[in-house]
């Protein structure tokens, strides 16, 4: 496909922030002198030990790590195909997979001394979790969300205004994830000085997709232990859904260098790829947005489209910068579900397995429902169930409840 | 090479005053209109113009500029008919410096060699874009250089001593300093810690050194303009203009001298500093 591989896709990024052409450090000057120095603070922790014990202590007293991979029985049965696991990230404290970078960014933001944390949130996951690390250590928290987004995920608003931070309803553009993003760097340049910015995930200037994505990796590692345990072996494929694309990177990229791995994120096609949807890298093209340089979805003059998705946590019209280059590469493959077939999943899993799926983790159920019946019964895939789809719960039933009207 | 923006300070150095510098929307609130604006503003007295390049996500600035940038996106302002717009500016005015300020997302997909060359015919003189750092000046700050176009810095309050180097590197033109850390139209800053500022800058650099963010009135314009090159004011142009619409956002008689007047007092204020000496 690519005739310029590299011999590793797991070096990236380089040391200016680029994995290819994509990612970099698209910022204004007030935010450089803060990124450089998170970079160093990041570099520092990452090679401390103590700070890695500290982590680990957390992860599994705090957030009740390892999360389990699950033998999904009955949907093995129904689909008829490869055996499937669900690698259960909605097991974990607040509900998905956002804590595992969360805690790793606040305790990045004790050591350089902040005591005031922000955060931009679509579903209210990342939200939550910032909320939830932010009572545990007592800092201040400050959520921008948009007020679209507010409104559709109630329950996540009022768990984080319980937790004692403040959601601020974001009015501009969309009034969704990508207008939170804008006024939490608004914020954040306004307040540089005692402020950490708290990115929920694999995108943003460097060091964010790269500190961000090895904080989700525990969720690759645990896999790849897991199923050796249970099976002696590697799984043969992977999926995950997309909006930034954190859950997804942090299964991923422990398996970029096992060839014999197929590996594929699901994007957010919406009402369809022709109409109103969320995939940057079906619908989109390389531009720059929000510190990185990755696919976007924009008009002919390169201003920034609309997304739309069911699942405000996919409801972005950006990926992360890796994601971007694994696509580039051929290494991971890029397919898309509509609002349509993420219901249909959202009603299977919870029927099927006793599961309600997050929304957004629905759509990587939907895909699975395609893919695996294509393969053998002896081929093991496994799926991220990112999050829980309790606060998707009163939105669905409010869809169920108008159509038998 | 002497661009527009060194005459223009060669010539300001001999008047002994600074610089007023004023920010408008391209194509806010509609291209016709705006273009009034424009050509009003050095009649009223300003010295450069600084020309915003609409974008839907302007993560630096401030709900006022936020609106500018929608209103002229809603009635189909484009980077191209930005440059339309200083091409027929320059019909009349072959000497007022023009800088476009924005993001670099829409010149990216422009395509950085075509923007550059068609900038530069359209009499474009110098380039503010927000979001590209000195770590990025491979992407459009060396072409623009290299296309006779001066890459006007930002230099900010939490750029420090060690870092400055390499902000001004690459800066020519004029340095534009960020009065304070945050977005624009945010409030004023103290004109003697402006001041400290200022100098520290110039320890570094012998480019004129420009003030602006929070700047509002004449006052304000004066003070800063004691202690810079330079003062620049933007978001109470373009509240001037958005005042002046009417209830469905388009344009009235009042529009054109409502930014002209603003401007006048402002260039008052600017030409009665005293001048700081060099």
């Amino acid at each position: 496909m690519n005739k310029n591989l590299p011999n590793s896709f797991r070096t990236g990024p380089d040391e200016r922030g680029h994995f290819g052409i994509f990612g970099g450090r698209y910022v204004a000057e007030t935010l450089m002198p803060l990124i450089l120095e998170l970079e160093k603070a990041y570099a520092d922790a990452k090679a401390d030990p103590a700070f890695q014990a500290e982590m680990n202590g957390y992860l599994k007293a705090y957030v009740g790590r390892p999360s389990p991979l699950y033998f999904a029985e009955r949907l093995t049965e129904h689909l008829g195909g490869a055996k499937i696991y669900l690698k259960r990230e909605e097991l974990n404290h607040t509900g998905s997979h956002k804590v595992n970078n969360v805690l790793g960014q606040i305790m990045v933001a004790r050591r350089m001394g902040k005591k005031r944390i922000i955060a931009e949130t679509g579903a209210g996951q990342h939200g939550v979790a910032t909320a939830t690390l932010c009572a545990r250590f007592g800092l201040e928290c400050v959520v921008y969300m948009g007020a679209v987004d507010v409104e559709r995920q109630q329950p996540n608003v009022i768990r984080m205004e319980m937790l004692g931070a403040k959601v601020v309803p974001v009015q501009s553009g969309a009034r969704t994830l990508k207008d939170a993003m804008n006024d939490a760097l608004r914020d954040w340049v306004t307040n540089v000085h005692n402020t950490f910015y708290c990115i929920g995930t694999v995108a943003g200037p460097h060091p964010y997709p790269m500190m961000v994505r090895d904080f989700q990796s525990i969720i690759g590692h645990e896999t790849r232990e897991q199923m050796q345990e249970v099976e002696g072996r590697l799984p043969d494929s992977l999926i995950a859904c997309i909006g930034g694309g954190s859950n997804a990177m942090g299964l991923f990229h422990p398996f970029l260098d096992d060839p014999s791995v197929e590996i594929f994120g699901v994007e957010a096609a919406g009402h369809g790829l022709t109409q109103l949807h969320a995939a940057s890298i079906a619908g989109g093209r390389p531009g720059v947005l929000h510190g990185n340089r990755t696919y976007l979805l924009m008009d002919a003059d390169g201003q920034i489209e609309e997304a739309h998705s069911i699942s405000a946590g996919l409801d972005y019209p950006g990926i992360g910068p890796e994601h971007s280059w694994l696509h580039e590469t051929g290494r991971v493959k890029y397919l898309s579900a509509t609002d349509e077939e993420a219901l249909a999943a959202f009603k299977l899993l919870s029927r099927l397995e006793g599961i309600i799926p997050a929304l957004e983790s629905a759509h990587a159920i939907a895909k699975l429902s395609e893919l695996a019946p294509q393969r053998p019964k002896d081929h093991l895939m496994v799926v991220n169930l990112s999050g829980r789809g309790d606060k998707d719960v009163p939105q669905v039933g409010d869809i169920l409840k108008g159509r038998k009207k | 090479m002497t661009t527009r923006i060194d005459a223009k300070f060669a010539e300001l150095k001999k008047q002994g005053r600074a610089a007023f510098v004023t920010f408008v929307m391209a194509g806010d609130p509609d291209p016709a209109t705006s273009l009034e604006v424009v050509k009003a503003l050095p009649k009223a007295g300003a010295d450069i113009i600084e020309l915003g390049m609409p974008f839907t996500d302007p993560m630096a600035d401030g709900p006022s500029i936020q609106a500018a940038g929608l209103r002229a996106l809603k009635v189909g302002m484009t980077l191209r008919k930005t440059l339309e717009l200083v091409r027929d500016f320059r019909e009349d005015d072959a000497t007022t410096p023009i800088v476009l300020m924005g993001y670099y997302n829409p010149i990216y997909i422009y395509g950085v060699d075509t923007f550059l060359a068609d900038a530069r015919t359209a009499g474009v003189d110098g380039l503010i874009i927000v979001d590209l750092p000195p770590e990025e000046d491979t992407e459009l700050c060396i072409p623009a250089m290299k296309a006779g176009l001066n890459f006007i810095r930002l230099a900010t309050p939490t750029t420090d001593d060690k870092r400055l180097p390499a902000v001004l590197a690459n800066t020519s033109g004029f340095v534009y300093y960020v009065a304070i850390a945050g977005i624009t139209g945010a409030a004023a800053a103290d004109s003697k810690v402006v001041g400290e500022a200022v100098a520290r800058i110039k320890r570094h650099t012998k480019l004129p050194v420009c003030v602006g963010f929070g700047i509002r009135t004449p006052e304000q314009a004066r003070a800063i303009a004691e202690h810079a090159n330079g003062s620049v004011v933007g978001t109470a142009l373009v509240d001037a203009l958005k005042g002046s619409l009417d209830a469905e956002g388009r344009a009235t008689t009042k529009t054109v001298p409502a930014v002209a007047d603003l401007v006048a007092a402002l260039a008052q204020g600017v030409r009665g500093a005293k001048q700081a000496a060099e």
